[in-house]
């Protein structure tokens, strides 16, 4: 860093120390925070989830109530009764958590901070001091969500338990009187403040600070899905805010949103929620899709198959998205002809999201595909990425979800989608950019037994649950009948095998900054065409000084 | 060359500045629609009678249909409410077009006097189009004295359009529900006094 930073004329000295992340206001400084914040905020989610399948190994209620006597100091005598709050304040936390402090932070704030801007040939974000605030707001988020944990929620029991969908009556005074819930509220206002901030800086940086000649159709399609993503976050957020405020009101002002007692309607905050909360699961996945499009067309050393088609399956993902929000609200009682439009519109999304996947596929055919870590990533992505797709297909239909919401078959679903999907890419991207990041070569024999011990470790959790789901099981219970205490032992030992993979995560990350193997500019050859690549590993603290002028590239 | 430069990030700021103000003027424009979703849900729901709100008609229809269908009636009293109340009538049968007249009767057992709102859908929902009601004791607020009774008439008639509903094609009976909520005067006037009396209210409900 020192011999790059020497090559230009300083205006200013570089804020070093602490001060050089608490104050940064360089992009990459920024996205590393993001990724370090991601990865802890991930391994507290981890944990969380592996007390949840410990204490699912077996029937009977056997974990929870030992971490209820520690985490909440109870008796032994009320144990059991505060462990069955306990595990569903630890699926609300795990939720809220790997969603709003994991998979967000990691790929829309970590990835998107660093490559954006140099991917699309600009210095930096359009505003720099913005992306400090977006950033440090998150941590004090994640504050107070950890502060809700161990505050009173229902009466005499700590913390919220009611799922991160935040449901009233159960998130209202009804329910939840106690503070907990109030936390709980403002950690997510602070969360979607600092999102909907990061994206007006992307969406600004993106229209207004390419590079001369890279028009919006020469953009990566990294680019193009950090778009998007920022389009959908401006729109929903505000929604999801808008609910939770009036749940603030409703608990502390007297205010009668969803309380039928002064003409209020439970039921609103559901449409207002999922009108944020479907659109959500798209903002964590496109992100995921751009990743995976630069991988694979890196590693097949080819341009991507369909370089518009796949932009605009996008665009159509994200537009189709914003209105099949009541798909997961089919039991509320609504008519038929909704059910129908509903069940139509979501089906319809399966056709872009076709679109991609077969594009991904059509770029690796006849490629001279080399099967580094992140291609291994992301073709492993691609496999639990449509598996997770099928099953939403089988959900999308009101007859069938009828039966099967509310169990496990819809935690197999989203689980496959989301904490499969989006963490492989969250892995493949970070394996694909580790050497540009920090400059060292990753092990690659390392990263690959963690790919499998990840692969096999989350498949064997979830795809038992599929039958666990069809067989009835309802998911958001610390216990169950012992009929399915078979496949819950499977699926146990799973979630065992991919918490150590996360264990050899660590270690590799530890081993690529002990190891110093130098990554030179480009480690991955002629297949990686994009800019991030024609700048020094780690790139200049200030890049793009003289503005690149894009050629005619052929994607 | 340095004035050019300077040129081009003056209009880049200019852009800039623009485009940020218009996405940030979209978000918060989302965040009034999430607020004005709440009169358009209602108005909504009185419109389409979405979600089993029943439908307020001026005058009787002056068809008759052919079907006849039963109405149930159902009474509530939210908790907390020293009511009771409970319909007259249990069931009628009448046919589509057909006016009737029906009481409930409520009475304060209390010993002060108190006013509560009366909530109401019907059931199935997709009969909540088709239900009119002509008169309600639910349209106002309700104050009964100390141990006072009342009679609460409701004049309502059955939509002789259902009868061309697919929806409604399976439907023999339709229920009326009402719940009586009690009127928080604190809650009405506003943040000061009424933010903690109803949370303990309710909390001394529901702890064991």
């Amino acid at each position: 860093m020192a011999t790059t930073t020497a090559e230009h004329h300083e205006e200013h000295g570089h804020p070093t120390g602490w001060r050089r992340y608490l104050f940064s206001t360089n992009h990459k400084d920024i996205g590393t925070l993001y990724i370090v914040f991601a990865l802890i905020a991930g391994l507290v989610g981890t944990i969380m989830s592996v007390f949840m399948r410990m204490e699912l190994q077996e029937p009977g209620i056997q974990v929870f109530n030992h971490l209820a006597q520690i985490i909440d100091g109870v008796s032994p005598e009320v144990a059991v009764l505060a462990a069955k709050n306990l595990y569903n304040v630890f699926i609300t936390a795990h939720g809220l958590i790997m969603i709003f402090f994991m998979v967000m932070p990691a790929l829309i704030g970590g990835f998107g901070n660093w490559f954006v801007p140099i991917m699309i040939g600009a210095p930096d974000m359009a505003f720099p001091r913005m992306n400090n605030i977006s950033f440090w707001l998150l941590p004090a988020a994640f504050t107070l969500a950890v502060i809700s944990l161990f505050v009173e929620g229902a009466p005499g029991l700590k913390g919220f338990g009611g799922g991160w969908v935040l449901y009233p009556p159960y998130s209202s005074n009804t329910g939840s009187p106690g503070p907990a819930m109030d936390f709980l509220i403002l950690a997510i206002h602070l969360a979607g403040a600092s999102s909907i901030l990061g994206a007006i800086n992307f969406i600004t940086t993106i229209f207004n600070m390419r590079a001369p000649g890279m028009t919006l159709h020469k953009m990566p399609l990294f680019v193009w899905s950090i778009l998007v993503t920022a389009f959908l976050l401006v729109l929903t957020l505000p929604v999801l805010a808008g609910a939770i405020t009036m749940l603030l009101t409703d608990r502390n002002f007297g205010t009668t949103f969803f309380d039928p007692s002064g003409g209020g309607d439970p039921l609103l905050f559901q449409h207002l929620f999922w009108f944020f909360g479907h659109p959500e699961v798209y903002i964590l996945i496109l992100p995921a899709f751009g990743i995976i499009s630069q991988i694979v067309s890196t590693f097949s050393h080819k341009p991507v198959f369909g370089y518009l088609g796949m932009a605009y399956a996008m665009v159509a993902i994200g537009i189709v998205g914003l209105v099949v929000w009541a798909h997961h609200m089919y039991t509320v009682g609504m008519s038929l002809d909704t059910q129908r439009y509903f069940v139509f519109a979501t089906m319809v999304i399966a056709v872009p999201t076709g679109v991609k996947i077969f594009s991904w596929i059509a770029t690796m055919w006849g490629g001279s595909i080399t099967f580094r870590a992140p291609m291994v990533w992301a073709t492993g992505f691609i496999f639990v990425f449509t598996v997770g797709g099928v099953t939403g297909v089988v959900l999308a239909n009101a007859g069938i979800d009828r039966a099967l919401h509310e169990t496990y078959y819809v935690v197999a679903h989203f689980h496959y989608v989301l904490s499969i999907g989006a963490v492989f890419a969250i892995f493949a991207g970070f394996y694909y950019w580790y050497p540009k990041m920090t400059g060292y070569l990753y092990s690659e024999p390392l990263a690959k037994a963690q790919f499998w011990m990840t692969f096999i470790g989350v498949n064997l959790t979830f795809f038992p649950q599929h039958f666990l789901g069809l067989a009835g099981m309802p998911r958001r219970y610390i216990d169950y009948p012992d009929a399915f205490a078979q496949w819950n032992r499977i699926s146990s030992f799973g979630a065992y095998i991919s918490a150590l993979g996360i264990v050899l995560f660590f270690y590799v990350i530890y081993d690529g900054f002990a190891k110093k193997r130098l990554a030179g500019n480009n480690p991955w050859g002629p297949g990686a065409t994009t800019l991030e690549w024609t700048l020094s590993s780690p790139p200049p603290f200030h890049q793009f000084e003289t503005l690149p002028r894009i050629k005619d590239v052929e994607h | 060359m340095n004035e050019s430069r300077n040129r081009d990030s003056a209009s880049s700021l200019r852009g800039k500045r623009l485009i940020a103000l218009s996405v940030g003027a979209a978000s918060l424009a989302m965040l009034a629609l999430s607020f004005a979703a709440v009169p358009i849900y209602r108005a909504f729901c009185a419109a389409t009678g979405y979600g089993g709100t029943p439908q307020v008609a001026k005058a009787a229809p002056a068809i008759h249909g052919q079907r006849a269908l039963t109405v149930r009636f159902d009474a509530n009293v939210a908790p907390g409410l020293a009511w009771k109340f409970m319909a007259e009538t249990q069931e009628i049968r009448l046919l589509t077009g057909q006016t009737a007249t029906i009481f409930y009767k409520a009475v304060n057992l209390s010993d002060q006097a108190v006013s509560a709102r009366a909530a109401y859908n019907v059931s199935p929902e997709s009969a909540g189009a088709y239900f009119d009601k002509i008169s309600c004791f639910c349209f106002d607020e309700q104050k009964l004295g100390p141990h006072e009774a009342a009679e609460l008439p409701v004049v309502f008639f059955l939509d002789p359009a259902l009868e061309q509903d697919p929806n409604m094609a399976g439907v023999e009976s339709i229920t009326l529900s009402y719940t009586f909520f009690g009127v928080k005067p604190a809650a009405l006037l506003g943040a000061r006094d009424g933010a903690a009396a109803p949370a303990t209210g309710k909390r001394d409900d529901r702890s064991p």
